[in-house]
């Protein structure tokens, strides 16, 4: 106990970090996914391709080359990034390119008859988007992309390996200091598992206010 | 110099083109963790899945918290654990095997998933047919259930495969000379991130992408009604 109550504090303040690295890549890797994977369906070839670019890329490469890349590569042409931004940076695309499939795949699964209709009542294509196939759309995405946020907060743990100093790199550090291996890694991957069942528990949360206000869930 | 190979600084291209033999070293560490620990996956997530579906729950409610666990825990801090504890316990073992038997352990936790999923996504229906034409358990497994099941698990697993490929980097953490910490020796070295690092981007690129026309290939080619077992 005495070795916990030491231990934690230092540990909590990496916490910290983890969770506003998880918060900022998660919400602009949200971001990225809707622009391509709206930008995949849209009509226009070159956006199209660039898109599909985008997403190849970062889906078929590791994430960890993705961040050293970022990192050590960058500033030989002279863009040198903090840890800070060049861990968000890696994080966001790469859960941007995961997500961006889950956008594409969510909107063209709604029913084709919503976007008759949407023709039929002559919604200009911004309007079909926009008041028709997103708020469908966005209900089906929820599960996927709360399986995604946690996933990006596993792999926010990568970072640590860029000097970023996250809880996994606290951990690390501690565990050089005081060689106290099994309390400092064991109460990390605690830490770790109550974040994600707070995600997931937050998600679920969002995930029912969406259903509700597209009119689809129960009442409660 | 890295494996008594030497790379040639004189131009982009000259340093590329002397790095790649180098890389390849590289990749296969790369090749040989990612089916080590596939196989060690598909092991233990079988396993993991067999011990959930045990009607006690004394067994079957911890196993499904130890897949939740581990699935919801970083890579990373699981290969430090085992890296940095096991010596505690006095187990030694080469890093290698140390990243192979976390990229096993963590993946388990999925396939179990898979596993899980693909025998229920076998008709009710067959499992009474089976249980009217009188077969014993052994035979409902082998002749019924697991022919059905094998369709829908098949390219699943073929796509942590290629996930467990991308992980692999993250072995460097404890010093495994894969791809990625090869080249980011080479760039320690000579002060040039940028040739190795990309040309490794590019050989994870050629690789996903030619897996992952595979894994459809095989998706289309397998039968929707089932593999025999004999």
């Amino acid at each position: 106990m005495d070795t916990l109550s030491k231990l934690l504090p230092s540990l909590l303040q990496g916490l910290e970090v983890t969770v506003w690295i998880t918060l900022a890549s998660t919400l602009i890797g949200a971001v990225l996914s809707f622009a391509a994977g709206i930008a995949k369906i849209s009509r226009s070839r070159a956006l199209r391709l660039l898109a599909g670019l985008y997403i190849e890329v970062f889906r078929g490469t590791s994430l960890l080359v993705q961040l050293f890349w970022l990192y050590y590569a960058l500033p030989v042409i002279g863009l040198r990034l903090s840890p800070e931004v060049a861990g968000v940076a890696g994080l966001s695309l790469n859960i941007g390119a995961y997500g961006a499939e889950v956008v594409r795949g969510a909107i063209l699964a709604v029913d084709p008859g919503q976007y008759e209709a949407a023709t039929a009542l002559n919604f200009t294509p911004r309007q079909t988007l926009w008041r028709v196939l997103l708020p469908q759309a966005v209900v089906e995405m929820m599960p996927t992309f709360g399986n995604l946020a946690i996933q990006n907060l596993k792999d926010s743990a990568l970072v640590s390996l860029i000097s970023l100093v996250d809880l996994t790199f606290k951990a690390d550090q501690l565990r050089n200091l005081t060689l106290k291996t099994v309390p400092i890694l064991g109460l990390t991957l605690v830490l770790y598992f109550v974040l994600a069942l707070a995600i997931a528990a937050g998600m679920r949360f969002l995930e029912r206010r969406l259903a509700l206000a597209a009119g689809r869930g129960e009442a409660r | 110099m890295l494996f008594g190979l030497h790379w040639n600084l004189s131009s982009n291209w000259a340093f590329a083109a002397s790095i790649v033999p180098i890389l390849l070293h590289g990749l296969v560490v790369t090749v040989e963790a990612t089916v080590l620990g596939f196989l060690l996956a598909l092991t233990l997530g079988l396993l993991l899945a067999l011990l959930r579906t045990v009607p006690l729950k004394i067994i079957a409610w911890p196993v499904a918290f130890v897949i939740e666990f581990v699935r919801d825990t970083p890579l990373l801090v699981q290969l430090y654990f085992l890296y940095f504890v096991l010596p505690d316990f006095g187990i030694t073992m080469p890093a290698f095997l140390t990243g192979t038997i976390a990229l096993g352990v963590q993946y388990s936790a999925y396939t179990s998933e898979v596993y899980r999923a693909g025998l229920e996504a076998v008709p009710r229906g067959q499992w009474e047919a089976a249980r009217a034409l009188n077969l014993t358990t052994l035979r409902t497994y082998r002749d019924v259930i697991v022919p059905q099941a094998i369709p829908r698990i098949v390219p699943a697993m073929a796509n942590y495969l290629i996930s467990i490929m991308k992980d692999t980097p993250i072995l460097s953490a404890v010093t495994v000379m894969e791809m990625l910490n090869v080249a980011k020796i080479i760039g320690d070295r000579t002060f040039r991130y940028m040739i190795p690092l990309t040309i490794v981007g590019i050989l994870f690129l050629i690789f996903t992408l030619l897996s992952s026309m595979a894994v459809r290939y095989l998706e289309s080619r397998l039968p929707r009604q089932g593999i025999p077992l004999k």
